[in-house]
């Protein structure tokens, strides 16, 4: 079973470009980093740039809406994550617990779906539609043309 | 199950490899400490349930076990001396071991999990010896799972988890990590035991398939904690590759009714590219370090050109012929061999299959082997040599009593009678 522990941190939507964790906390992340490796559970991990460097695009009746962050009502955003492998949700987060996070932080942990929860035929239907409806789409362009 | 019994759990899945290695540093003995470990737990789960999971777990878990240490050699002095002048040699003796406990405690190095599975894999033990240790020390696997994914009664595995400790007590195998040429031997002891946990789980096509494939993801972590245990080792890299490699056409290997699908007809978008990723880097690293002519190395690398092909007909062959030529020349096999005169074929055409196959007919160890016909039966068939095909296919199908096998073999039968 494979999870993702996404890192939610407090005050990060606002922070500038350029805002760096301090050395300790960079090393206490160093150290937890090195125990998910040594166990053999760590697929995969990033940090994230604060939000002001992002932005959101969103999606309204068929139109995409680019905004620019920060918003001024959120107060926390995602800063990072990693992916981990491990045999339960339990063991997944018995991890969590013990990443060294800030006062208030918050780790969300979410199972990934795998290859395998799909249904095989469930998916070759889906694709199969859906690549009949590509067809229909060529068909009508080449109507047109 | 309640939640706390399940969080005890995972954190006995989590820390009992190193808890385990940490005690047997003090008690050179694995078995002992995997007792002392046990009992440790069972004090978790008396405790932990009314008092909360403590901050610190492992430390907690090692605590436990050094009082039952103690304890368990007060007791075992008692029965053998009487008291009075005995009692300060004991003292001490509690002493001494209580501040060994306190070190181990602070600081379970990666050496002791080294040591760990080094002992669990010694020569000396029977090879299904070997791997049921690995599985419940390394892997921290109850006997009940191991012996679901092995399908044998647990009893059975029970015993020969109790035999192979009584192995390595009786033979006085020290707790340790080899050196010098030894080493070279005993990595590849370990390897051999986690690429066979690895193909137990790959190659599972009946009993309880799901629980047999958390084979491959044990084997995988494993081969990744080894990794991290021995960063030098370019084998422990190279089989590190090859098992992400295979692993990540899992999800392609089998039909919609659970039929075997071959590595041609598979639906390449199903094989995890991130896996793949993985497997890739891992092959680098092994190359870099010099392993690129060892054994798991090469046969990584041959599975890195069917996972660099976009569609089968893409695969390069030629330089697939020329990795079995190198894997032929460091580990002689039928099987090798076999797999290289497939390869001749698709890189060279049938003709050039059919003829690296005939040096392998006076081959005694292939005699019973279906492969051999069924392979030469495709190339045949490849030929237009159909009546030949048919024959070489029905003495394939004659040869195994595997039912997807048979269901497969008995498709090209009738194709090879079909386009005739």
């Amino acid at each position: 079973m494979r999870f993702m522990m996404v890192v939610i941190r407090k005050g990060y939507e606002t922070a500038t470009a350029d805002a760096a964790p301090g050395a300790e906390a960079v090393a206490r992340m160093m150290e937890y980093n090195k125990s998910l490796q040594k166990a053999g559970v760590l697929l995969g991990l990033d940090g994230l740039f604060p939000p002001s460097t992002g932005a959101c695009v969103s999606y309204v009746d068929g139109t995409a809406t680019v905004t620019d962050r920060p918003f001024a009502e959120a107060k926390e955003a995602i800063g990072g994550y990693w992916i981990i492998q491990v045999r339960s949700r339990e063991e997944a987060l018995e991890w969590a617990r013990r990443a060294p996070m800030a006062n208030n932080e918050i780790i969300e942990v979410r199972q990934i779906y795998e290859r395998a929860d799909f249904s095989i035929v469930v998916r070759k239907e889906a694709v199969q539609k859906a690549a009949e409806g590509f067809e229909e789409l060529s068909n009508a362009a080449a109507a047109k043309a | 199950m309640s939640d706390t019994h399940k969080a005890i759990e995972a954190v006995w899945k989590i820390e009992s490899t190193r808890l385990i290695a940490g005690i047997a540093r003090v008690t050179r003995d694995i078995g002992i400490a995997e007792e002392l470990a046990q009992d440790a737990l069972v004090a978790a789960l008396e405790r932990w349930p009314d008092e909360g999971i403590p901050e610190k777990p492992a430390a907690w878990l090692m605590t436990a076990a050094k009082r039952r240490a103690i304890d368990a050699l007060r007791r075992g002095r008692m029965l053998e001396l009487k008291h009075g002048e005995i009692a300060r040699e004991l003292e001490f003796q509690q002493q001494r071991l209580g501040e060994a406990m306190d070190e181990a405690l602070d600081q379970v190095i990666d050496d002791d999990v080294l040591r760990l599975i080094f002992t669990a894999c010694h020569p000396v033990l029977a090879v299904e010896g070997r791997v049921a240790l690995t599985l419940r020390l390394a892997c921290g696997l109850t006997t009940a799972e191991i012996a679901r994914s092995f399908l044998v009664p647990a009893k059975t595995l029970g015993q020969r988890i109790f035999r192979a400790k009584k192995t390595l007590s009786e033979a006085h195998v020290p707790f340790e990590t080899p050196r010098g040429d030894d080493l070279r031997k005993r990595v590849e002891s370990v390897l051999s035991v986690v690429y066979l946990i690895f193909n137990e789980g790959y190659t599972a096509t009946s009993g309880e398939e799901w629980m047999r494939a958390t084979l491959c993801v044990e084997a995988v972590r494993l081969g990744r904690r080894l990794a991290k245990l021995l960063p030098e080792e370019a084998e422990v890299y190279g089989l590190l590759a090859l098992m992400e490699l295979q692993a990540s056409r899992a999800a392609a290997r089998r039909g919609p009714n659970g039929e075997a699908v071959l590595l041609p007809e598979q639906d390449r978008s199903l094989w995890d590219y991130e896996q793949i990723q993985r497997g890739m880097a891992a092959l680098d690293r092994a190359q870099k370090l010099g392993g690129g002519a060892n054994s798991y190395t090469l046969q990584a690398a041959i599975a890195a050109c069917h996972a660099r092909a976009n569609t089968a007909a893409e695969t390069d062959w030629e330089r697939i012929v020329l990795l079995y030529d190198a894997l032929l020349q460091i580990s002689p096999s039928p099987i090798v061999a076999l797999n290289r005169a497939v390869a001749v074929g698709m890189a060279q055409g049938p003709a050039a299959g059919l003829h690296a196959l005939d040096a392998l007919a006076a081959e005694t160890a292939l005699a019973n082997y279906h492969l051999l016909p069924s392979v030469r039966g495709d190339l045949l068939v490849k030929l237009g040599r159909y009546a030949e095909a048919r024959e070489e296919l029905q003495r394939a199908l004659a040869m195994t009593d595997n039912a997807r096998e048979q269901d497969l073999l008995s498709k090209k039968l009738k194709q090879a009678m079909f386009i005739d």
